[in-house]
């Protein structure tokens, strides 16, 4: 094969995952909501946002780097424990539509209080790592130090998160509260303290995705920053399956490299034409998503 | 002992429970029996807390159970298997004992051998999915699960639902069995009167939300009216 198109199809492939474990870790943290409450979060983007202005602003103040990381997640967590008992909390067993106007709502409420407090300018973030692509035979590779480090990040991420459903007793009530509230409650699990946890760890999650996204050089932090990265998070979502953690995660790299492969060999305005498209096919074939097991739950 | 009194549910206009007062012995099986819609359900869910009496009280060994939560009431030390068992179809057969020994303080490893000692079939089966388990199975997985945190009420609500005669006899024996130490009181929910009437000592009979019988379950056997009206047992 011609080593300029393997060298090409390569560098698509790899910066098609690296844009792909970021839809799958929004597209993750999605799912975790929807597994726990049932609810589809469309402040998904803008909850961890916030939470990020919060935790990297203190870089203004000469707190380094990591620090500020750590507090961005910490933030992202009380911002979900928050959101979920003062204003989610009553919206449980309510009309669905309910959910989805407040959390849009909230959307738009976080972004202009953002707005408002540390103005629409793009923040640039300190990269810990380098963002030049690799060379291979002096043409670029599609990987950096920083897409490294962000490939790993999203894998311990996610290594984490499904260990903790997995082996762990916390893990067992979070999933047997998401399945079977009520039979949970009978056996002394404190349901509510799983959702309120369920909201932190899925804002947690998207702090990391958020300080991943805006920490390179062309997007910056800006109350929207998290709004076009939310939209292909959400389509892996749908075509993983709401329920499905592990589908939200290969959707999320599937749809990260198809896309990278059509805006390379197409135009780039065709990517969201082509992203919508892949959701409007999976919808129609298999309308639980591609992974999910369980019947389907109107939205 | 669990005392209830003058307890009345209501679901909107409906009354589910009207002005019920019943007490249950500790160490004793209690059966409550009636036609659908008797209220038998409603009263294990008030029990329980899942649902909120409108008037009434429930004492547990003295202690109010009234607006506790039903994640406290399990900590009490009240089991309920409730309608239609209940298990995590999702969950394997350890995963739903493993949730089940969550607030017990016996080691969990202790608590499955006992688990699987008396009820064999869940240990060939500990890691097959729930779902994937015959009805009879189920239940043996309910009330293993039950079991496990150590309660000393068990609430049963419909155990024999859909089980075939002979699996229904089983588990009425492994019933009876539990209270013979007399360290476990339970309620037994239960349509099919005759199997639960022989295990029980007492029996409470439910029509439309009110007892109409409260005695000896020997005597509400005996009784050829309550038999014929309210529970079914045309000789």
């Amino acid at each position: 094969m011609d080593p300029i198109l393997t060298s090409r199809i390569m560098s698509d492939v790899l910066g098609g995952l690296t844009n792909g474990v970021v839809y799958g870790l929004v597209a993750l943290s999605l799912v975790l909501v929807w597994r726990s409450t049932g609810i589809l979060n469309f402040a998904q983007g803008a909850m961890p946002m916030f939470a990020t202005y919060v935790g990297m602003g203190l870089l203004s103040y000469h707190l380094s780097y990591w620090p500020c990381v750590a507090i961005s997640i910490v933030a992202g967590f009380a911002v979900g424990g928050v959101t979920e008992r003062v204003l989610v909390r009553g919206l449980y067993g309510k009309p669905e539509i309910n959910p989805i106007v407040v959390m849009v709502g909230f959307l738009i409420v976080l972004e202009g209080a953002a707005a408002a407090i540390w103005s629409t300018k793009p923040r640039g973030l300190p990269n810990p790592f380098s963002s030049i692509d690799y060379q291979i035979g002096g043409k670029p590779f599609g990987l950096s130090d920083f897409s490294v480090f962000e490939i790993i990040t999203a894998v311990a991420v996610m290594v984490i998160i499904a260990s903790l459903f997995r082996f762990t007793k916390l893990g067992l009530q979070l999933r047997a509260s998401a399945l079977s509230p009520e039979v949970s409650r009978l056996l002394g699990v404190r349901v509510g303290r799983m959702l309120t946890l369920g909201w932190m760890l899925s804002t947690g999650v998207g702090t990391v995705t958020t300080i991943l996204v805006a920490s390179n050089y062309f997007t910056g932090l800006t109350p929207q920053v998290m709004d076009g990265v939310f939209a292909f998070g959400f389509i892996a979502a749908a075509v993983g399956g709401l329920d499905s953690p592990v589908g939200a995660i290969i959707s999320g790299i599937s749809i990260g490299i198809i896309l990278q492969f059509v805006g390379d060999y197409f135009n780039s305005n065709d990517i969201i034409l082509v992203a919508l498209l892949i959701l409007v096919v999976s919808l129609m074939v298999r309308p639980n998503g591609l992974f999910t097991r369980s019947s389907v739950r109107r939205v | 002992m669990i005392t209830i009194e003058h307890l009345s549910v209501s679901f909107g206009a409906v009354q589910a429970l009207r002005d019920v007062s019943m007490e249950v012995a500790t160490g004793k099986i209690t059966a409550v029996l009636g036609s659908n819609g008797a209220g038998k359900t409603t009263l294990l869910r008030t029990i329980s807390g899942l649902e909120e009496p409108t008037t009434g009280s429930i004492d547990l060994d003295g202690k109010s159970l009234l607006r506790e939560r039903p994640e406290n009431i399990a900590r009490l030390g009240v089991g309920h298997v409730p309608e239609g068992r209940g298990v995590i179809g999702e969950f394997t057969v350890e995963e739903n004992l493993r949730l089940g020994a969550m607030i017990s303080t016996t080691p969990l490893r202790a608590g499955l051998d006992e688990q699987y000692e008396r009820f064999p079939v869940l240990g060939e089966r500990r890691k097959q999915h729930a779902a994937k388990l015959s009805g009879g199975e189920r239940q043996m997985l309910a009330m293993a699960r039950a079991l496990i945190a150590r309660p000393t009420v068990l609430l049963l609500d419909e155990p024999s639902l859909g089980l075939a005669p002979l699996i229904t006899a089983q588990l009425m024996r492994a019933i009876h069995d539990l209270c013979s130490t007399g360290s476990l009181t339970v309620i037994l929910v239960e349509q099919n009167a005759s199997s639960a009437l022989r295990i029980a000592d007492h029996a409470v009979v439910l029509h439309l939300g009110s007892v109409v019988a409260n005695d000896t379950a020997d005597l509400v056997a005996a009784d050829e009216k309550l038999r014929q009206y309210y529970l079914g047992m045309v000789e």
